[in-house]
């Protein structure tokens, strides 16, 4: 069964359908891409996943529940996590307490004061964070302030934040936009080994490069509507996908 | 009826000077991005340059007239304003206009004080948060309003209206209604209509103006302006000066309807945020109709029909229009989304 | 913000904050502030900081209304004083909670905002208490005159229990130990150390640290799982208990309670205090409520003739000069310094003087280890 359900979403901003009766299943254990030219309606169906938006019509379904009216806290403690164009971390705090702070989320839930019993002695919490700093490779860091980190090196930390939640889906919008090749080559092989440990993915991307090394299967977008949906190397030969892309002259 | 008509009126001349003040508040806000707590400090500064004018208008020379004596059998003393002595009939006049002369004085005081503090202080707190911003010209406001206690003393000052407009019109009876019952002083309206002419000029000099249509621009959307190359800075400058002349003139013209003391600017500068609030954070029309509404609806509160009922009422209506404002459009009334926000 | 601690770090810091409360009267001696009055002023000041410090500090929630929950717990505890007892404890336990009870309403409200639209709206709702305790809430609080102590007051515990009063109106103690003098400013000092230390342990927790990221990023809040509405709100309602207690303080100090308090000149001063000492630090608030609260008692007791004294030295010309200009600072024009310290701080030295400290701490350390440049405390709108 799909973990991830969309059924005839549909999503108008005025006049502009953004969304035109979009049909998604994402299997479980899988890294599902979405791609497609700018302005296909790649971000505003992500943000149906998360509760920034909600849609006209249709259904998303996530593990057997509607994630549509749920706030963007009450989607992340269902287990959809999420990461950012731009890294979004706390820049003001620690490597090791950003990291912290998302396994508290996922200990104590959305609300819970907690406020005798010191960080300090929070040592498994601590330990976990450590393991998960370690996995992206930034355990040497962990007492430096998030926001001196280097993009890539932000993109790791979110990562980790949202790995230490064990999500059942992994949530990426063009997890490498920005990003030096070196840097983005580095950032697919920690997505692969993620991808490796059987976490749900879902990628919002149209770097090719990065489609085409992690996906198990890639739908593409284009006005709003799903045109294609495939395995990787025949989303390559298809003809429909290659009109879209040239014809758009996005490529 | 009567009592309705008269509200209405006692509303608009305090609606004035809310529109006229939350005007230049949110045109700095709307351009520079800057939250001025100092801006109250510019009226109060205005309302002072009557003060200043009408105390040096009337100094006097002391004569002393041997020919008449005074009960302990001195000498009388003969004061002659010294202007009246140069000047003749034409000083009496200037020191009975001495309110309205004030705006000459204003006008370039104030654009000196605006300009001066841009450069010298706001201008490094373009980039600062706003909490900064407010903290810093909370302080400003603050050091102005000691300074001006200083000179000029804690008490009120009161500064009379040319002697034309001094007494009150009957508009009552102008509406076919009894004698007596609508009676408006002549001097609110001519500061009504004051505040509907500086915004109308303000307005004016926005739409029709290269100036203007750069500073809308810049209100529309700051860091696109900032692309097209055009030099920002000076035009922030000379806004900066432009909302402090504003709201210069708004406090000396007041300066007969409420005896300026140190410390009006504060309150007005509360009640003025409250204001560009409820208009719209950078919406100039919504400032100013903003302004209006809140000195009507304060005047309405304060009827005693109405606090009979609602006791107390007259004392937070605008604190809680403002609340039910923020909460259920805190976009204000004509604010655009997104201004201020995150 | 960050702050090595170890414990045994917060050991010390909290051993030496217990020295100098024990000792202020020794310390501060020397700097003519060695008397109860002003060390009990610093004591119900600092609590009050260290309040707003929890919820502006951590969270960058800029409050402007905070005095009104100052001038709840004042007239909170004037009442206990009339209608029950003359003990402090009663009427302390009800100042914190009728703080806190006040906070939670306004910041129900007021928290559906952030930004500068949270400041506006908490400066509306400390206006409007102030307003109307000045007018239709004379009943409670007898508007200008202030809350005071008549001989009539029922005091029903104190007559239940027997306690008796002389003629004259009586005055606050603790079960018989009176609350002037310096039994008075340790009373004070105690519950400053208390309320230090709940702090601390607030600062040391992962609440403390949920609340350092609402300011950091709370749209990353959002997408972790974690509501930040209820978070804000807990840190709102407890920085109003303390405003309480200190409300309630100052009523056992002295038992009137006036509705100046509640202005918003007032709860500007706080923000002053907790920005001047260092906002988000531990330590930052309670220096900067002394400092102040100091230099406030110093200056405004200045006058021509002391000045004169000062400037003796200068010849007689310069002397008046010199007179003239700082007299503008000192005694009535107080609020002039002030104001101008505020914008210096503000300017210079937006971390505060804890800041300041760490500065010149890193100067000493820099010839030995170069490297990692601590990023000061900055505040977010």
């Amino acid at each position: 069964m799909a973990i991830l359900t969309v059924r005839n979403v549909n999503k108008r901003f005025g006049g502009l359908k953004a969304l035109d009766d979009v049909n998604l299943e994402v299997q479980p254990g899988t890294v599902h891409a979405i791609i497609g030219p700018n302005g296909a309606g790649k971000s505003t169906l992500l943000n149906c996943f998360v509760g920034r938006l909600e849609p006209d019509t249709g259904v998303v379904d996530f593990d057997g529940v509607s994630l549509l009216g749920m706030k963007p806290h009450e989607i992340n403690q269902a287990g959809v996590s999420r990461v950012f164009q731009t890294p979004e971390i706390f820049g003001d705090l620690t490597l090791v307490e950003n990291v912290m702070l998302p396994a508290f989320a996922r200990r104590d839930g959305a609300f819970r004061i907690n406020g005798w019993r010191p960080v300090l002695s929070e040592t498994g919490i601590r330990e976990l964070a450590m393991e998960m700093l370690r996995d992206v490779g930034l355990a040497d860091h962990a007492q430096t302030v998030a926001s001196q980190l280097s993009r890539g090196d932000k993109r790791r930390l979110e990562l980790a934040m949202c790995l230490v939640q064990e999500p059942k889906l992994l949530l990426l919008d063009e997890p490498t936009a920005g990003m030096a090749r070196a840097d983005t080559n580095n950032t697919i092989d920690l997505l692969k080994v993620i991808a490796g440990r059987g976490i749900t993915m879902v990628v919002i991307e149209h770097d090719m490069h990065v489609v085409f090394s992690l996906a198990d299967r890639v739908s593409v977008l284009a006005q709003g509507t799903v045109i294609a949906e495939d395995v990787p190397e025949r989303i390559k030969g298809n003809q429909k996908v290659q009109d879209a892309y040239l014809g758009g002259a996005h490529l | 009826m009567d009592a309705f008509v008269l509200q209405i009126l006692n509303g608009l001349d305090k609606g004035g000077a809310y529109a006229l003040i939350a005007l230049g508040l949110t045109l700095v806000f709307g351009t520079l991005g800057v939250v001025n707590f100092a801006h109250g400090a510019l009226f109060m500064l205005g309302a002072f340059c009557a003060v200043t004018l009408q105390k040096l208008l009337s100094l006097e020379k002391v004569t002393e007239d041997p020919t008449q004596l005074t009960a302990w059998g001195t000498p009388m003393e003969i004061r002659t304003p010294y202007i009246e002595t140069w000047l003749g009939d034409l000083g009496t006049t200037l020191i009975d206009y001495s309110v309205p002369v004030s705006i000459l004085l204003a006008i370039p005081v104030m654009l000196v004080v605006g300009v001066v503090m841009e450069r010298g202080l706001i201008k490094h707190f373009y980039k600062r948060p706003h909490a900064e911003q407010i903290l810093v010209t909370f302080g400003l406001a603050i050091v102005l309003q000691e300074v001006v206690k200083s000179f000029f003393g804690a008490n009120p000052i009161p500064q009379p209206a040319p002697e034309i407009v001094a007494g009150s019109a009957d508009i009552g009876l102008l509406l076919g209604m009894d004698p007596g019952t609508v009676v408006y002083p002549w001097w609110r309206m001519v500061y009504l209509l004051f505040s509907a002419v500086v915004i109308g000029l303000v307005f004016a000099f926005l739409q029709f103006t290269t100036f203007g249509m750069v500073v809308r621009a810049g209100m529309a959307d700051r860091e696109t302006v900032g692309l097209l190359g055009i030099d920002i800075d000076r035009r922030f400058t000379i806004v900066f000066g432009l909302a402090a002349v504003v709201a210069g003139m708004a406090g000396v013209m007041y300066t007969p309807i409420l005896s300026p003391d140190y410390h009006m600017g504060m309150d007005f500068l509360v009640l003025s945020f409250v204001v560009v609030v409820v208009g719209g954070m950078g919406s100039l029309g919504g400032a100013v109709a903003a302004g209006f509404l809140l000195g009507i609806l304060q005047s309405f509160a304060s009827m005693n029909e109405v606090k009979t009922i609602l006791p107390g009422i007259d004392q937070i209506i605008i604190y809680l229009v403002a609340v039910a404002i923020l909460l259920i459009r805190p976009r204000g009334l004509m604010g655009r989304r997104g201004v201020m926000e995150s | 913000m960050i702050e090595k601690h170890s414990r045994r770090g917060d050991l010390l810091l909290l051993l030496g904050f217990a020295l100098v409360v024990a000792f202020a009267p020794t310390i501060f001696e020397p700097i003519g502030g060695g008397y109860p009055d002003l060390l009990q002023k610093f004591a119900i000041y600092g609590i009050f900081a260290v309040g707003f410090n929890i919820l502006f500090g951590l969270t960058g929630y800029l409050s402007f209304g905070h005095a009104a929950f100052l001038g709840v717990g004042s007239y909170t505890a004037v009442w206990s004083f009339k209608l029950l007892t003359m003990n402090v404890l009663p009427a302390l336990v009800l100042a914190t909670v009728m703080g806190g009870l006040f906070a939670l309403f306004i910041g129900f409200i007021a928290l559906r905002r952030s930004g500068i639209y949270f400041s506006i709206l908490t400066l509306a709702f400390a206006q409007m208490s102030y307003n109307l305790a000045y007018s239709v809430l004379t009943p409670i609080t007898n508007g200008e005159t202030g809350l005071q102590l008549t001989h009539g007051d029922p005091r029903v515990l104190d007559a239940l229990f027997g306690v008796q009063h002389g003629d004259g109106l009586p005055s606050t103690d603790l079960f018989g130990m009176s609350m002037s003098g310096w039994s008075g400013y340790y009373f004070c000092g105690v519950v400053l150390f208390a309320m230090f230390y709940v702090s601390l342990r607030i600062f040391r927790s992962p609440f403390g640290m949920m609340l350092r990221a609402v300011k950091s990023n709370q749209n990353r809040m959002n997408y972790t799982g974690i509501n930040t509405r209820p978070y804000t709100l807990a840190a709102f309602v407890i920085s109003g208990m303390y405003a309480g207690l200190a409300g309630g303080l100052m009523a056992v100090t002295d038992p009137l309670a006036g509705a100046e308090r509640m202005q918003w000149t007032a709860s500007g001063e706080v923000v002053l205090m907790t920005i001047l000492g260092g906002t988000g630090t531990l330590l930052g608030p309670v220096l900067g409520a002394g400092v102040i609260k100091y230099f406030e008692n110093i200056f405004s007791a200045f006058n021509e003739a002391t000045l004169m004294d000062v400037f003796s030295f200068l010849p007689e010309t310069l002397q008046h000069g010199a007179v003239a200009i700082t007299g503008l600072f000192v005694g009535e024009g107080w609020h002039l310094t002030l104001g101008a310290l505020f914008m210096l701080i503000v300017i210079f030295l937006p971390g505060g003087l804890m800041e300041g400290v760490n500065r010149i701490k890193a100067l000493f350390r820099g010839g030995l280890r170069r490297g990692e440049v601590r990023r000061p405390a900055t505040m977010t709108g």
